[in-house]
């Protein structure tokens, strides 16, 4: 196991998507390297910071925009054409 | 949701958008039934989450508004084929991504093919290793950091972007995603290695250690 397969393996072993056998290659070749350490753990953090952001609030009058035109579609749906 | 969410990352508690609220199933229900005030309940619980997704995979704001109508204009006129074996939230996702595609496809008709293949190799491996010592996300404010994210999502191409929004934004598993977007599954997966060592490199100008500490 060298530096090259591991970044191949990233997401494998982040995901735990792999044999025993070869996860546990992975942690005996991460004890020995820091730089790999550094590579795995701040790409499971990329990982964590999108998932767990939030996105922000849509402007108010864009908001409000978009759910009057949204309705008004909607309302025509359920009314149907007029004769 | 995803069979294969990354057991080794810390426990978190959910975020309010994260949660699948008991009452989904019965607001999709109401809806089928006509009930257009369940239908605006879901439109209220996800439109901010419709339109940063629409926002990340178009890259652009009068295009993001446009598909977040479509999306939700589609679900509502389609809601009597949605058969519940997914959440309502991924179906919802899945219609939003295809109007999203339409829209960049038409902006950008020949730099948008989700199924070339992609190379892999070299240029992956990580050319800066430093560590990015306290969480990032204690370091920054909410907005700011947000800043921070759709500015790096919006540098990588098409492919990489979109595969990475469904899988670790919008939390589809490998499986939906590649039906998602017409993908195989090595393709979803080795489109997600790349886009996640992408993000990895360009997230570390703005989290090394000593930076903006």
């Amino acid at each position: 196991m060298n530096c090259k397969s591991i970044v191949r393996e990233i997401s494998n072993y982040l995901e735990e998507a792999m044999e025993p056998s070869l996860k546990s290659s992975i942690e005996k070749h991460l004890e020995n390297c820091e730089d790999c350490r550094v590579v795995v753990d701040t790409t499971r953090q990329t990982i964590q910071i999108f998932c767990n952001s939030e996105p922000a609030p849509l402007p108010e009058d864009t908001r409000v925009r978009l759910r009057d035109a949204l309705f008004k579609h909607l309302n025509k749906l359920r009314t149907g054409p007029r004769a | 949701m995803s069979a294969s969410k990354l057991n080794p990352l810390q426990p978190r508690t959910p975020l309010p958008s994260q949660v699948v609220k008991d009452d989904e199933g019965s607001l999709v229900a109401a809806a089928k039934a006509g009930d257009i005030d369940a239908f605006e309940t879901l439109v209220g619980r996800y439109e901010r989450k419709i339109f940063r997704l629409a926002q990340n995979i178009t890259q652009n704001k009068e295009d993001a508004e446009d598909v977040m109508q479509e999306a939700f204009l589609k679900s509502y006129q389609h809601l009597s084929e949605f058969q519940g074996n997914s959440r309502f939230y991924t179906w919802l996702v899945r219609i939003a991504v295809n109007q999203a595609l339409m829209k960049l496809r038409k902006r950008r008709p020949n730099q948008v093919s989700l199924d070339e293949e992609v190379d892999t190799g070299e240029d992956t491996m990580p050319r800066e290793v430093e560590d990015w010592g306290p969480s990032p996300e204690e370091r920054y404010k909410q907005a700011e950091l947000g800043t921070i994210l759709s500015n790096t999502i919006a540098e990588l191409e098409p492919p990489f972007r979109i595969v990475f929004q469904l899988r670790d934004i919008e939390e589809l598993s490998t499986e939906e995603t590649a039906e998602a977007l017409g993908l195989s599954i090595p393709a979803v997966k080795s489109r997600l290695l790349r886009a996640r060592l992408k993000l990895r490199q360009k997230l570390n100008r703005y989290f090394k250690q000593g930076e903006n500490s």
